[in-house]
């Protein structure tokens, strides 16, 4: 038991870790949507989000949970890994979310079960909810998935994030890294010198415990961090650098884009 | 409680988003002001930990785990303005990178989560430890209280965001468009696990981590806070008094709250046809249930429907309640709080020799 709360977490952050890994990987393969600029990716998945938030048809979330599938294939996505990760846990959650709106939903019954009645208007709403789910899921993750992290936040500042906000998200990630590897290390030390078993009670202490001095370490870190910064000349101000170019392919990827979202849009209402 | 894309509607993502962004500007501009430099790394620093602490499976009292957001120690440790960018940092980087938590909304989750978890761990913590030693246990009590409390705060505001979506968003046939849940079944459900679980392992966190850090680094915790030192409860009196003035809006609100009834009302038609239309169609009883006609009369208050009878003016009557109200809490609070802190000065002389 003490060993499986501890087990439990240990494999939390080598899944947070591995996610990691696999994003950056993929991010750097050579197909369609790494090849655009950060910026129009960026604009154009988020307006495709807010688009299939938008619509109210169940076809049109369909054809764009069918676009997101087919940008993913013209990414080098895998469609095995997409659905074990994202479609299956995202149909999973929703389906179990949305099951009793089948029969709590005023309306016209549709179909009895067990002397129970599903209303039409129970199942086109949990349809509904499934369907716009999964399309946005598939669209947002299809952002991060083709786009090196550093790339994505400095694709931020479009949307006019401030700089400050944008060298903070970074330095969160690179720090979320670094923590995560450091209370990886924390649990597996006490973990391989310990032989007994653990109540409910000295369990909590020692995952409290660990957050405590996690904590310490953090701060004793921003401290060292904000004088590393200082040492280099920080003086408040952030800067970033900015090599992003439109090219040719990005001004096609941005009509295409900007066609799919009128079109579902229109379709949609 | 991190809420997907999809669950809520375009134009409520957009209002708390707005309503978000007011938000982090001010913090921005207060803890730049407050922090200097320091402010870049500390709160990043403080929001990866957050971040990694989120993962910790919580073992909780019946053997069930839990996951802890960390806003009531953040909130202790940084104080409002830092905490509410701190965690709005983590949940950013939990939605874009680990698609947990949606993009489009990104701006409810923080503002549930992040900025009113923030003010109410804050308050609470503030509330309860009012005039404690720096070694009291009261203090421990106030942070596992601002866990608790703020996780819920957190969880009651995504209810009624949740619950709002199918009174204002459905197609023509009456179906539900985005979260398909009313207030009635949004709240209970969303604060069964909360009240229980989530809140749990929230106020152990709290708890755990402020006894090792007022252990270990006291100067963090024997303050209310790095970026709020010394203010005292100006801002919280301020706060305190703007809700007083608001309580006469109760009076905008049309027809009586549901489940609110008295017996009389189900003999009254226009408040039968109230009750219907608040109850799903559902026709109202011809009669008062005999129960209800039986208790309804078991307490009178002495201030019935907020206005005391010499009092003509509704608003004045409201404004005057709530004034009484809060004037009883208070009493209370500083009596608990004398009688606690009397409570512990003999373990203190003990302790001493």
């Amino acid at each position: 038991m003490s060993a499986g709360v501890i087990a439990k977490t240990v494999r939390g952050f080598s899944g947070a870790l591995g996610r990691t890994l696999v994003s950056e990987n993929s991010a750097h393969e050579r197909g369609l949507l790494q090849a655009l600029d950060p910026r129009v990716k960026l604009v154009g998945m988020l307006a495709l989000v807010v688009t299939a938030a938008l619509a109210r048809k169940l076809p049109v979330m369909g054809a764009l949970f069918g676009l997101g599938v087919a940008l993913a294939l013209g990414s080098r996505l895998s469609l095995w890994s997409l659905a074990k990760r994202v479609w299956l846990v995202a149909f999973a959650f929703t389906a179990m979310i949305a099951a009793p709106a089948l029969f709590l939903t005023p309306g016209e019954t549709a179909y009895t079960l067990g002397g129970v009645a599903i209303t039409a208007q129970g199942v086109r709403s949990a349809l509904l909810l499934i369907a716009r789910v999964e399309a946005a899921v598939t669209l947002s993750t299809l952002l991060v998935l083709t786009t090196p992290w550093m790339h994505l936040l400095k694709a931020l500042r479009t949307l006019m994030v401030p700089v400050e906000v944008i060298a903070m998200l970074a330095m969160t990630h690179r720090y979320v890294v670094l923590l995560t590897e450091t209370a990886n290390a924390m649990f597996e030390a006490r973990q391989s010198r310990m032989v007994g078993r653990l109540n409910g009670r000295e369990q909590r202490r020692l995952m409290v415990n660990t957050g405590g001095v996690l904590l310490s370490k953090t701060l004793e870190m921003g401290n060292e961090v904000f004088l590393a910064m200082q040492a280099r000349g920080f003086r408040g101000e952030v800067r970033l650098l900015t090599e992003f170019r439109l090219r040719g392919w990005d001004y096609v990827a941005m009509s295409g884009f900007a066609a799919a979202v009128v079109a579902a849009a229109l379709a949609g209402r | 409680m991190h809420i997907p894309d999809g669950y809520l509607s375009p134009s409520t993502c957009a209002v708390m988003y707005a309503a978000s962004s007011g938000c982090w500007w001010t913090a921005l501009r207060r803890t730049r002001r407050k922090l200097f430099g320091r402010t870049l790394p500390l709160l990043s620093l403080f929001a990866a930990f957050s971040f990694v602490t989120m993962m910790f499976n919580l073992p909780l009292p019946g053997g069930t785990t839990g996951h802890a957001v960390g806003v009531g120690i953040a909130a202790i440790v940084l104080g409002p303005w830092a905490s509410l960018l701190a965690i709005s940092l983590a949940l950013t980087i939990q939605a874009l990178f680990f698609g947990d938590g949606g993009i489009t909304t990104l701006g409810a989750n923080c503002f549930n989560m992040a900025i009113a978890g923030s003010f109410a761990a804050w308050g609470i913590y503030r509330l309860v430890s009012m005039g404690a030693a720096a070694d009291s246990r009261r203090r421990v009590v106030a942070a596992a209280l601002a866990g608790y409390g703020a996780i819920n705060f957190s969880a009651l505001l995504a209810a009624i965001e949740f619950g709002i979506q199918p009174m204002l968003f459905h197609d023509a046939t009456g179906a539900p468009l985005y979260a398909p849940y009313s207030l009635r079944v949004a709240i209970p459900a969303m604060m069964a696990g909360h009240l229980t679980i989530a809140g749990a392992a929230e106020a152990v966190m709290s708890a755990g981590l402020f006894s090792y850090l007022r252990r270990n680094e006291p100067e963090l915790v024997g303050v209310t806070g790095l970026a709020e030192k010394r203010q005292g409860l100006r801002g919280l009196w301020g706060a305190l008094a703007l809700v007083l003035l608001l309580t006469p809006l109760g009076i905008v609100a049309s027809g009586a709250a549901w489940g609110e009834w008295a017996p009389k009302d189900f003999g009254n038609s226009a408040a039968r046809a109230q009750i219907a239309a608040a109850s799903g169609n559902a026709a109202a009883p011809a009669a008062a249930p005999s129960g209800l006609a039986r208790l309804a009369n078991l307490w009178t208050a002495p201030l019935p429907d907020y206005a005391p009878h010499f009092v003509k003016s509704a608003g004045f009557g409201y404004l005057l309640s709530a004034m009484f109200g809060v004037g009883v809490i208070l009493a209370v609070a500083w009596a608990a709080g004398r009688w606690m802190g009397k409570a512990e000065q003999p373990a203190k002389h003990g302790d001493g020799q």
